[in-house]
């Protein structure tokens, strides 16, 4: 194969001629090989430019629909907010203002009662006798040493006595009766500033909800009319609550990992510890599938109240059919959450009669299964296996969340790897463009003595055509 | 639409309807009774007891001796596949370590040392049992001594059983020539391997880890 190459003995001097023969081809095929060049950078520039381009079709289009299906999810979540406010203030009409007439008669009752005791308190001074004036024109007339005149005037005296003693026990009955009176107005003025603060708090409360529909009517009719401010926001909004319930789910996944550990082992008593499924034990198997159950009877529940809205389907059924099934699912998670206490309990059980046997195996002679605190852990197991399947049941809210969200993130997501690859894809055309017009550059310094003959050739032929011309 | 749905039942069906696999372990343990070796079978019922807190229900466990003839069941000493139920299977572990017991406080010294034929029962009772996992232990210096007439030099077929030699002490013989111990784990080495099975020696018993281990 060597010899091939070997043009003469020598091989400095056959490389020198296979230099010069290849110098002498590359000159003569300079133009085709260029334009070759050319073509090919030009055409994988051009490609590549086509795939940007289509990448960047795709990139708005993505975003266009992820607009879309923001300012659609944000508008569902304004109108199922707004909706719940006037539901509010209806609820508030309906508790405090919907008796308004009743409360309006027993006010103007109450007014009337008070006027009229009022009116009845009214302070009426005793009357003076009438016949005080002709008593005194007796005494300044008669001889006041007179018997007979003495003794009238003492009679007189003894009535007058009489009578302002009788008048004086009238007076305070009657002040009395004014002051019982007085007393009993207390309490309907107490009657009558309760109603108007309950009045004014409604009223209040209306005035609040009503403002609060007012902004949310505000942001409504920005997302109705598609405002960049309203996209902004709801994506903002829809990262954070995306972050929020991720993180709340995953809490959601540890309660259920323990509760998961709390019922394996037991479980084992049920379905035998020895029964695979595939790879997996059917005992492990079991537990998950309970674990799902509550969660999935949680998720029902949540719907069946209206908390949760992922089963369109469940929300449309009537207000009967979803207390029924709010009914079902609190009764099988109820039994469910039994269920599983027992299973901690039996675990606790099985627990100790493994380490007893443990124990016995190793020599240390067998414990006593029964502790003093042994119940603490017990009771603390079995507290846990009924409490968390209730627990779970609100990873119903975070879940519809995380649901709802993670297509904008997964759309955001997509846009900007799309948008990272049409940044590359142009980025390596250009450097397939440049790259052709360096290896150009670089096939003329290959092949630049027979391009500086010709050169020096063309300018001498030139100047005799114009020496020719002249 | 469907496609999915039938691919999903049909993963389940295949996921449920497919042949029932065993996971169990099958552990057979040898005990060497002959002449001194005897004074060493405390170690053994560590051993046993160490094994039983490491089964799991639906494992197989035997325990039997060597002794002149070994390829007999009456040279099983206790034996029980666990319930599937672990509390059941507590109960058995702890019924199987009294049987142990007793035989602990019992054992006469045997005047022959079969252990081919123990080996050949072993693998009789754990293809019986068909577990996943198979292993035989042997508590014994390894030094096989024959009555007259019994025939052991035959291949035994050891494929996918591990045989794992527990503390094989040095005989005196041994001390004087360590060639022949040397060439005693040799020989019972390339027994099992050319039979098809795994060869382990484990003499510290430190460390009874290692047994369930690789």
């Amino acid at each position: 194969m060597q010899d091939l190459f070997m043009i003469t003995d020598s091989v400095a001097l056959s490389a020198l001629l296979w230099a010069a023969l290849a110098i002498t081809v590359m000159f003569l095929g300079r133009d085709s090989a260029r334009r070759s060049i050319a073509t090919l950078t030009r055409m994988l520039h051009n490609a590549l430019r086509i795939a940007a381009h289509g990448l960047r079709r795709a990139e708005l289009h993505l975003e266009s629909r992820n607009r879309e299906v923001l300012l659609a999810t944000g508008r569902e979540a304004k109108e199922r907010i707004v909706s719940r406010e006037f539901e509010r203030i209806t609820a508030t009409v309906a508790r405090d203002l919907g008796r308004y007439p009743e409360t309006q008669r027993t006010l103007t009752e109450i007014i009337q009662r008070i006027d009229e005791d009022h009116q009845n308190t009214a302070d009426v001074p005793p009357e003076v006798p009438g016949w005080s004036k002709a008593v005194k024109a007796v005494a300044d007339a008669a001889d006041r040493a007179d018997p007979s005149v003495r003794e009238v005037l003492e009679a007189i005296h003894a009535s007058l006595d009489r009578a302002q003693a009788r008048s004086l026990a009238s007076y305070r009955q009657a002040s009395r009766q004014r002051h019982k009176l007085l007393s009993a107005m207390m309490p309907r003025w107490r009657h009558i500033q309760g109603t108007l603060k309950r009045m004014e708090n409604a009223v209040s409360s209306i005035l609040e909800r009503s403002r609060s529909i007012d902004r949310h009517m505000d942001e409504y009719r920005d997302i109705l009319a598609g405002t960049d401010r309203a996209v902004q926001t709801l994506s903002t909004s829809a990262l954070v609550q995306f972050t929020v319930s991720a993180l709340v789910i995953a809490v959601a996944v540890g309660g259920a990992v323990i509760n998961f550990s709390l019922i394996a082992r037991p479980m084992a008593e049920m379905v035998g510890g020895t029964s695979y499924i595939g790879t997996f034990r059917t005992a492990d198997i079991a537990a998950l599938v309970i674990i799902l159950v509550e969660m999935s009877m949680g998720l029902f529940l949540m719907e069946s109240l209206r908390i949760t809205r992922l089963f369109p389907v469940i929300s449309a059924l009537p207000d009967r059919t979803r207390v029924y099934m709010c009914v079902f699912t609190l009764v099988i998670l109820t039994i469910l959450a039994s269920v599983e206490a027992g299973l901690a309990y039996m675990r606790e059980i099985l627990l100790q009669d493994e380490l007893a046997t443990a124990s016995l195996l190793r020599g240390d002679g067998a414990p006593a299964i029964t502790g003093e605190a042994l119940w603490i852990t017990t009771a603390a197991q079995m507290g846990m296996g009924f409490i968390l399947p209730f627990a779970l049941t609100f990873v119903a809210i975070p879940l519809e969340t995380f649901i709802q969200t993670l297509r904008h993130v997964l759309g955001m997501l997509a846009i900007v790897l799309l948008r990272l690859a049409n940044v590359a894809l142009r980025i390596l055309g250009n450097l397939i463009r440049q790259t052709g017009v360096l290896v150009q550059h670089l096939y003329d310094v290959a092949i630049f003595a027979p391009l500086w003959v010709a050169e020096r050739l063309g300018a001498r032929r030139a100047v005799s055509r114009r020496e020719a011309a002249a | 639409m469907k496609t999915p749905v039938l691919l999903g039942l049909a993963l389940l069906l295949t996921a449920c309807g497919g042949p029932p696999t065993s996971h169990a372990t099958g552990v057979y343990m040898l005990l060497d009774t002959s002449g001194t070796y005897t004074e060493e079978i405390e170690k053994a019922q560590q051993i046993i007891n160490f094994t039983l807190s490491r089964l799991e229900p639906g494992d197989s466990f035997a325990v039997a001796r060597i002794d002149t003839g070994s390829f007999s069941e009456r040279d099983i000493v206790a034996k029980a596949t666990f319930d599937e139920r672990p509390s059941a299977a507590n109960v058995q572990k702890r019924q199987f370590q009294t049987r142990i017991d007793e035989f602990v406080r019992t054992v006469r010294p045997s005047g022959y040392t079969d252990i081919s034929g123990g080996l050949l029962q072993a693998l009789e009772y754990l293809d019986e049992k068909a577990p996943r996992r198979r292993t035989i232990f042997i508590f014994s210096d390894l030094k096989e001594d024959l009555q007259e007439g019994y025939v052991r030099d035959f291949q035994l077929a050891f494929t996918g059983v591990d045989v794992v030699a527990l503390n094989v002490t040095k005989l005196r013989s041994d001390n004087m020539d360590p060639r022949e111990y040397l060439e005693r784990l040799a020989s019972w080495r390339q027994r099992v391997e050319q039979g098809g099975g795994r060869w382990r020696v484990i003499n510290d018993l430190d460390r009874l880890e290692a047994l369930f281990q690789g």
